[in-house]
């Protein structure tokens, strides 16, 4: 009989693609192949959705003490990879005898595994659960609490990376009718902002309203990173 | 080649073609088709919990192992699961006409703090379909909608559920509260959750880390048998 469709149209899991040391600082190198820049004697390994923020607070700083190296940020959506592609990065950075390694991610939905990797291979990171507490200060974040319990938080990556990190990959484009199985308990798409940019506000505002959520603006900076950067 | 796989006629499969093509539809989440499929499976004569059982619990069976393997997604499952649904839709009120085995009961809400629920939802549609009955306390539960629920619902099962970090650490503080109160033994406690795993689940007392909603239904299954032995033999 033909069978239409189904499981025998699928194809295996697609391994995950390694960083492209080469590779310009755009977005969508930033989301899928990850960056190498600088050759500084401390190793910052970092999502890539920081790569912009971390150099620009760098550059404030006047340090070039650094060697960052980014992974994907498309690792967002799958954080259960994102402990197994770090440690890799840090056995490299052992190897190549950086004075420091130090990890940029919070937890990021990895559970406390990113932690318990931290411990077992002697690194730091990052305080804060992940990039929207750090960015808005972990202390301001935590004493929010429940009141943010329905906020949807975008940063200025996320903002102009929209799409391709939740609008394709939930198939929105294709099934808008899931949109509420998605968002329908948030109330409020939380614009957490490191740079003045009045064309990625608008952008933000367009896609609360594709989102039938309310909008608020929270001019961040680059809150406890830049702290963070700046001890080490 | 599309419209080729385009002409089939659903009615004009045999039983066990049907079926199979039901699978695939509930893979593809096709809602239309698999309501047609349980309409004209129901006119061919078929009990309700057959056609619940073979076609759609096992269709989202197989759904639950691609997803596990990661072929499918979040997206794709959540069609499948709305294609499920428009399917238990109808043969629901049949089913409670004609009665069919009842597993156990289950209670499972989304801790506090947490509004995340596909899991959860999932979770529940899937115990359903494989008999269980089950109280959904939806998201942001506090301990005492918990306790109150287990008090007046007592159920076989409780069921957890968290999506953030920063919240699966509460269901520690409702499985404290139930040793607490002399309860914990009476109840089956099952979580999960995207960053939670095993070690996490054992740390806090629970009886099982549940990965995907797969796994809860046969975990659930596995402690219900174990429970019914423990009684045979008390």
């Amino acid at each position: 009989m033909r069978r239409r469709g189904g499981r025998a149209g699928r194809s295996a899991p697609r391994p995950l693609m390694i960083p492209d040391p080469a590779g310009p600082l755009g977005d969508a190198a930033l989301r899928e192949t990850g960056i190498e820049i600088g050759a500084g004697k401390v190793l910052l390994l970092a999502c890539g959705a920081l790569a912009r923020e971390i150099l620009a607070v760098n550059t404030a700083n006047g340090a070039d003490h650094f060697t960052l190296r980014c992974l994907p940020a498309i690792l967002h959506n799958h954080p259960d990879r994102i402990v197994d592609a770090l440690r890799p990065m840090i056995a490299r950075g052992q190897a190549e005898g950086f004075a420091q390694i130090f990890i940029l991610y919070g937890d990021c939905g990895t559970g406390g595994q990113l932690d318990a990797l931290c411990q077992e291979t002697g690194v730091d990171r990052i305080a804060g659960p992940h990039c929207y507490s750090f960015f808005e200060g972990n202390q301001t974040f935590a004493a929010r609490g429940d009141d943010d319990m329905r906020a949807f938080y975008l940063t200025d990556f996320l903002v102009r990376q929209f799409d391709a990190f939740f609008w394709r990959p939930m198939a929105l484009d294709r099934h808008p009718e899931l949109r509420d199985s998605y968002f329908g308990h948030y109330e409020t798409l939380v614009y957490m902002a490191q740079t003045e940019d009045a064309a990625l506000s608008d952008k933000a505002v367009q896609i609360a309203e594709r989102l039938a959520l309310k909008f608020e603006r929270r001019a961040t900076g680059y809150g406890d990173l830049a702290n963070t950067l700046a001890r080490l | 080649m599309a419209d080729e796989e385009d002409d089939i006629i659903l009615s004009e499969l045999d039983d066990e073609e049907l079926v199979l093509q039901m699978h695939d539809d509930l893979y593809d989440g096709l809602k239309e088709e698999i309501t047609e499929a349980v309409n004209i499976l129901l006119e061919r004569g078929w009990q309700p919990y057959d056609i619940l059982t073979k076609a759609l619990v096992e269709g989202m069976r197989i759904v639950g192992i691609d997803f596990r393997d990661g072929i499918l997604f979040v997206p794709e499952v959540l069609l499948a699961a709305n294609s499920m649904k428009a399917g238990m839709a109808i043969l629901k009120p049949l089913l409670a006409e004609t009665g069919a085995p009842r597993l156990g009961k289950m209670v499972i809400g989304t801790v506090k703090g947490d509004i995340h629920d596909i899991g959860k939802n999932l979770v529940s549609m899937m115990m359903e379909g494989a008999g269980f009955e089950v109280l959904d306390l939806g998201i942001n539960n506090p301990v005492e909608n918990y306790i109150e629920a287990l008090e007046s619902e007592e159920p076989d099962i409780l069921g957890m559920s968290a999506l953030l970090t920063t919240t699966m650490p509460y269901m520690k503080v409702v499985i404290d509260t139930m040793v607490e109160k002399g309860m914990r033994d009476d109840y089956v406690v099952l979580v999960g959750g995207a960053p939670l795993n095993e070690e996490f689940g054992k740390a806090i007392g629970a009886d099982a880390y549940c990965r995907d909603a797969a796994v809860a239904v046969e975990t659930a299954k596995e402690f219900m048998a174990r429970r019914h032995n423990q009684m045979a033999t008390a």
